[in-house]
């Protein structure tokens, strides 16, 4: 903070920011650097391979972002891969042998009940004052339940526009339609969201509740909102999950934890109010090329969930002595 | 003269309903045996033929292990933590007896699980101890390294074929006489261990002190980092014997098994009454919030209700239970 706004020059503008999001930017460069990597032991990696890379992150991805919003705020979601599951299963029944057209308003609706269950636990935390991780764990169990009612086996259809909207490419064949999709949504969302005012307010209640209610902040609407914005990308990821795959599965996937790790792997502190969404996204493609890496290699794929431990424990505790160090200089 | 009467009235009032509230916050196991207690019977009303002595083995049964998993996530609720890496652990400790025990015998299957499950809890405790690595991040990637190096052992052991040990088998799911279930063998000792443990000893009230406060504890002298590497290890052993039990009760060897067991010994817990930011709770009232849970799961699968309902009710009775808890101890 030498230099101040008057003075800074361009160069030293970009040096701050790159100071700022040194996280992020290492993080890309890590990516880039497996890229090459994955490119020099399979030369057959080309274009086909980053398109289904695309394809396989997007519904992590998303509910990397909605993790990452809720963290930031100071909360934790885990019922995201259970309201995922509720959100597929209900846009796969509603598709179901209906005409394509109709997706349209499938997607709406979704994207609103998203919402809708955000902001169902988003209250339930604020009114009941129950510690965020008891709630939203409570709630996992009944956004899964709800998804067992509506669809008891997976089943349902979707429609053929959504499918080619998460497979493929765009342009040129190196540029995946799902990572397009992916950065519209979150160019969409995310930017406009951290630039406002209740953006601001999600970062400062995360940061340090009372100075933020002191200043003025409403504490509880800001939760709840928050929970919502993390409710519609745990729909947008719902949705990723039904386009994809044609059918709704009932039952949750993985993406509870596994957002957890790649928004703490991403730089979102869980302490709250530090970190953004870019980092979670870039987490969560370098463990997926960690796990195609590793097949890739012919070693025994099960490593690859022991490597993607040893990664998540190992960058957290390097990230935490490294806060150690700082905070005792 | 009526006024008074009516303030003293609504004093009196007023006191039973702090009288509530005291019994609630400071015994918390006497509101939650009523739970049970009505829970047992709505049973008998709806259905007067289920309860009776097989019934109470049945349940006995399948809490028994459960419980065993709730004890990693109270002990490590206490100090502010959790355990999400007891699934894992429990799941390869099964496994492990039943592709071990063909060759070794069962004191070396039994064994080698345990040991592997000690170093496992050693390396998250130094990592949320020494490292100051958040409770969930490191047990969730513990668990990811656990059943990583499970599925690979599954590979290296598919030729051999694998069993559940019949030792195992009849103390995971025999009974005495179709009502006691001899697991409450394991579990009994383990239980008054852990209750005389955190009642009576310094280890015990130091995982209360390094959750309530972890400053104060610091400035007292206490080095919470070996406080914390000694729990995760007592967490992993415990989840490493509830991995036996629930292979015996199943009979099935499985990398997977007991991940489904996971979210419901964090629930039990919290209907128990531990907090999960640590400082306050016991072992006693998550035996108790284990058999509501296993009680429930009874209840309504005997009145031929769908799984749906069941997880429905399930969190919907956490959040209520829980929000009773936050509000009896924020008024004090």
């Amino acid at each position: 903070m030498r230099a101040s706004p008057a003075r800074s020059t361009g160069g030293s503008a970009i040096l701050a920011a790159a100071r700022r999001n040194a996280w992020t930017i290492g993080l890309l460069v890590f990516m880039a650097l497996l890229l090459v990597f994955t490119k020099i032991i399979q030369p057959s990696y080309g274009a086909a391979g980053v398109q289904g890379l695309g394809s396989s992150v997007l519904p992590l991805a998303l509910a990397a972002v909605g993790q990452a919003v809720v963290v930031i705020s100071g909360g934790i979601d885990l019922s995201i891969g259970s309201m995922m599951a509720l959100t597929s299963v209900v846009s796969a029944t509603m598709m179901n042998e209906r005409p394509e057209e109709f997706a349209i308003v499938v997607v709406i609706s979704v994207l609103l009940l998203g919402l809708a269950i955000g902001a169902v636990n988003g209250t339930l935390a604020v009114v009941t004052r129950v510690p965020d991780i008891v709630v939203t764990l409570a709630m996992s169990f009944v956004w899964a339940g709800c998804a067992l009612l509506v669809l008891k086996t997976p089943g349902g259809g979707s429609a053929k526009w959504l499918l080619s909207l998460v497979t493929g490419s765009v342009g040129i064949e190196w540029i995946p339609r799902a990572a397009v999709l992916l950065i519209v949504v979150v160019a969409i969302v995310w930017i406009p969201l951290r630039r406002s005012r209740l953006g601001l307010s999600i970062y400062a209640i995360g940061s340090n509740r009372l100075a933020a209610f002191r200043s003025g902040v409403p504490v509880g609407r800001t939760r709840v909102a928050a929970y919502m914005v993390t409710g519609m990308f745990a729909a947008l990821g719902g949705l990723s999950l039904t386009a994809s795959t044609g059918i709704g599965t009932p039952v949750p996937g993985p993406y509870t934890l596994m957002s957890v790790a790649a928004v703490v792997l991403g730089g979102v502190s869980l302490a709250g109010g530090r970190g953004g969404v870019f980092g979670a996204v870039a987490a969560v493609i370098i463990l997926q090329l960690i796990r195609s890496d590793i097949t890739f290699l012919n070693i025994n794929p099960n490593l690859a969930v022991v490597v993607q431990g040893v990664i998540l424990i190992g960058v957290v505790m390097i990230g935490s002595l490294v806060q150690i160090r700082r905070a005792r200089a | 003269m009526s006024g008074a009467a009516s303030t003293q009235s609504r004093r009196a009032a007023w006191s039973s309903a702090a009288a509530w509230r005291g019994l609630f916050r400071d015994r918390p196991i006497v509101p939650l045996v009523g739970l049970l207690v009505l829970m047992i019977g709505a049973i008998r009303i709806l259905q007067p033929d289920i309860i009776n002595p097989g019934w109470v083995g049945v349940t006995l049964r399948a809490a028994i292990p459960l419980a065993i998993l709730a004890a990693c996530q109270t002990l490590t609720f206490l100090t502010g933590g959790i355990d999400l890496s007891v699934g894992a652990v429990a799941s390869m400790s099964g496994f492990m007896v039943a592709t071990l025990v063909g060759h070794q015998g069962l004191a070396v299957a039994l064994l080698v699980p345990l040991l592997i499950a000690a170093i496992a809890g050693a390396v998250t405790g130094i990592g949320v101890g020494v490292f100051r690595v958040h409770p969930l991040i490191m047990t969730l990637g513990m668990s990811l390294v656990v059943l990583g190096l499970a599925n690979v052992w599954q590979l290296i052991m598919v030729q051999t074929g694998s069993g559940v040990p019949a030792d195992l088998r009849t103390l995971g799911s025999g009974t005495v006489g179709g009502i006691l279930p001899f697991s409450l063998l394991v579990f009994v000792p383990l239980a008054a261990f852990i209750l005389f443990m955190l009642r009576s000893t310094g280890f015990g009230r130091l995982l209360y002190a390094v959750g309530d406060n972890p400053v104060a504890s610091r400035l007292a002298g206490v080095r919470s980092w070996q406080v914390l590497v000694v729990l995760y290890v007592l967490s992993a052993v415990l989840a490493a014997i509830a991995g036996f039990l629930y292979s015996g009760l199943t009979n099935v060897a499985s990398v997977s098994l007991v991940d489904s067991a996971v979210l419901p010994s964090v629930a039990a817990a919290v209907i128990g009454g531990t907090s999960i930011m640590g400082g306050r709770g016991g072992f006693a009232g998550t035996m108790v919030g284990v058999l509501i849970l296993t009680v429930l799961t009874s209840l309504l699968s005997s009145l031929g209700y769908p799984e749906a309902v069941r997880q429905i009710l399930f969190g919907s009775i956490i959040v209520a239970v829980a929000a009773a808890y936050t509000r009896v101890t924020a008024e004090s």
